[in-house]
């Protein structure tokens, strides 16, 4: 053997650092290829999804004609019905044409291009107020009006004038009215909270549209969930992990909980809907049905995690308690259970969040449905949580599949609130390890 | 009956057999302990002396596998008969173990919850009594009593143990079993153990496994050599240590084999 330096190292040596560095440069290659499609991800749904948080709406007086809306002047709500949102158009228009008058502003448009400046919506919110308050006709009562999509776009630059040109639902000279009447100040662009809290909208009407139902429908479900799944998952956990014989059965048991977690989750939406729609008859579109089918869909992976968290409690614990003599049952409620909260709570927040983004079951269970109603947690003739409803993630779906281009960016904000919802979620989750964490 | 009149032994165990699936861990076991003393069970690691210790208080149950026969009874009573309830026989039998396992709870939790659990406190009072002697048991009391509340995991490694010791005999346990008591304790730490174990022998019957043979010569009276599941040998600590019978207990002690 010749006497080797340290000064210098062997080719072996080299050849194992060059490998290395290699493999470190592999994963640095690899963190940096997944935040660079996170940041384009978020770059992309922030850029065309945070135009719906805001809102260009005209403040303008319009004159409650009594001749026009309540010809009895007995101000009978009956009679007052019987006029319609088409009646109240005249009226918006003639509410904006007259703005249009005071500021002296110039215009080759006709007044019923001015009047389509509005939205369809508009007329509605006017008609609802009046019927509200029947005492108001007669006098003319400065309102907050939804403007048009396209009036919207432009502000929010979604729409210019050269798309404008080309466009059979706006024109140039209705953007350049628009943009005096925003000097003027009788349009402002601002915080859209109605995105949040109105329901869906037609077809025809983008900027009415909100996630009010959506946002109120996951709410249901995800209680429906938690009540079910938590208790179910954690007693069927606790069960499997400290009272069951191990034996042929408990393991092909565990083989088909492991198994149930991979299922595609659309099989459980054809499950939901033979079993719940079909056989139970519980209402489509409820919150009720989609809440049962997330449980089943979620109870895996409660299972699967809670199962990992009893795991890991330290068995000295067991035998401490066992031998001061705690029954079984005291032994795990009074100590392992405690100890594995933490780990129980994050995965079912992570098992919640999961079910909140998921959209394939719901499809298949009739909540892509078109709702204008908010539902009642409870009422006599659907029951608990039975009144159709929508979801989250199937809002977007639904508003990808429209036409009128304002969807794209409602269904992009729909997005930011849910990735939003699923942030808070899985703070929650983190913050709830962190508190409860314990050592031993 | 027969056997308790003709013994006064608190523990008699006759023709114990362990088997863990396939595994034969124990064969054929007769020993008799008296009661106040302290016996100590030696022998090379795998030897069953630990898994005869847990048979006493039945926690091999917890082990699937595990099957027990033979006939072991504490004052005459058969404790694998099936109207015996392990919950309680362990609060008769109180247990220490290897590794220091206090709960992750406050110190006066972990002496209480024993004494809770069994209905032995009618009231707060009383409670504290408990929690107060036990301490004063296990030595532990001066250095405990101003922090009862901070957590039990927070002691050191010594004080965690006598901790332990504390919560085994709050329950008022007639025999308490210490498996390895001192093998994850610095010499300090084992000397006040050892020093403890003297003092409860004067109200338990203290049956030990150990490791260490100095151990076993220092705070036993009877010891017993466990050598491949068989019970090789029992007697007077100082006999077996001195004038061992079996030539393979001779070679442990002199440390030729084990």
């Amino acid at each position: 053997m010749t006497h080797k330096s340290l000064l210098t190292a062997d080719a072996r040596t080299k050849k194992r650092n060059a490998a290395e560095a290699r493999f470190k440069s592999y994963g640095l290659g690899a963190i940096v290829v997944a935040m660079l499609a996170l940041a384009l991800l978020l770059t992309s749904v922030v850029s065309t999804g945070s135009s719906a948080f805001k809102q260009t709406s005209a403040t303008i007086s319009i004159p409650l004609t009594e001749a026009k809306l309540d010809k009895s002047g007995t101000r009978d709500l009956a009679v007052m019905k019987k006029v319609t949102t088409i009646g109240y158009t005249s009226l918006l228009r003639d509410g904006i044409i007259t703005a249009v008058e005071e500021l002296g502003l110039e215009t080759t448009l006709s007044a019923k291009d001015i009047g389509k400046m509005l939205s369809k919506e508009a007329a509605a919110t006017v008609r609802n107020r009046v019927l509200a308050n029947p005492e108001i006709v007669g006098t003319s009562v400065e309102f907050k009006l939804l403007t048009n999509g396209r009036i919207d776009g432009y502000f929010k630059g979604r729409v210019t004038m050269e798309s404008a040109a080309l466009d059979g639902n706006t024109s140039p000279e209705e953007l350049q009215l628009a943009q005096q009447l925003a000097d003027a100040g009788v349009f402002a662009t601002t915080f859209n909270w109605a995105f949040l809290t109105a329901p869906d909208a037609s077809d025809q009407r983008p900027e009415a549209a909100g996630l009010g139902v959506a946002i109120l429908g996951s709410l249901y479900m995800m209680i429906v969930v938690l009540v079910l799944a938590l208790p179910i998952g954690v007693a069927a956990s606790i069960y499997l992990e400290e009272f069951a014989p191990k034996n042929r059965w408990t393991d092909v048991i565990e083989v088909n909980i492991s198994n149930l977690a991979a299922v595609p989750s659309i099989v459980y939406g054809i499950l939901g809907l033979a079993i719940f729609i079909n056989f139970m008859e519980f209402n489509q579109s409820s919150p009720m049905v989609g809440g049962l089918v997330l449980t089943l869909m979620t109870l895996p992976t409660i299972i699967i995690s809670t199962r990992a968290a009893l795991k890991s409690v330290p068995p000295s614990i067991r035998d401490a308690a066992l031998g001061v003599g705690a029954s079984k049952m005291q032994s795990v409620f009074h100590h392992v259970l405690p100890l594995a909260a933490p780990g129980i709570l994050t995965g079912t927040i992570i098992g919640l969040a999961q079910a909140l983004g998921e959209t394939a079951p719901l499809l298949l269970i009739g909540m892509v449905a078109f709702v204008r109603e908010y539902p009642a947690a409870y009422s006599a003739g659907a029951g608990l949580f039975g009144e159709a409803s929508t979801a989250l993630p199937v809002q977007v779906f639904n508003w990808t599949q429209r036409a009128d281009p304002g969807f794209v960016e409602r269904a992009s904000g729909a997005i930011i609130t849910l990735l939003i919802f699923l942030l808070i979620m899985n703070a929650i989750a983190i913050f709830l390890r962190r508190k409860f964490e314990r050592r031993w | 009956m027969k056997d308790t009149q003709m013994t006064n032994a608190k523990i008699s165990a006759k023709g114990v057999q362990v088997h863990y699936a396939d595994t034969h861990a124990i064969t054929d076991v007769s020993v008799e302990i008296a009661d106040k003393t302290v016996t100590a069970f030696i022998g090379p690691s795998g030897c069953g002396k630990s898994t005869f210790l847990r048979c006493i208080n039945r926690m091999n149950d917890t082990i699937d596998s595990c099957r027990v026969t033979g006939d072991i009874r504490i004052d005459g009573e058969d404790i694998y008969d099936v109207k015996v309830d392990p919950v309680q026989l362990r609060a008769k039998v109180g247990m220490v173990f290897q590794k220091p396992n206090p709960f992750p709870k406050s110190i006066y939790d972990n002496v209480a919850y024993g004494p809770k659990i069994h209905g032995l406190a009618r009231n707060k009072a009383e409670l504290d009594e408990i929690v107060e002697k036990s301490l004063r048991k296990a030595a532990l009391w001066n250095e405990a009593k101003d922090r009862l509340l901070s957590p039990g995991t927070g002691l050191s490694g010594g004080q965690q143990q006598r901790l332990c010791i504390a919560r085994a005999i709050a329950t008022a346990p007639e025999i308490l079993l210490m498996d390895e008591p001192c093998s994850a304790l610095d010499p300090i730490a084992t000397a006040q153990v050892e020093e403890l174990i003297d003092e409860l022998q004067k109200s338990f019957s203290v049956v030990i496994v150990t490791h260490s043979m100095q151990q076993a010569a220092r705070v036993s009276q009877k010891t017993a050599f466990f050598h491949l599941g068989n019970l090789v040998e029992y007697g007077d600590t100082d006999k077996i240590f001195t004038n061992p019978e079996d030539p393979r207990t001779e070679s442990y002690i002199s440390g030729r084999i084990g």
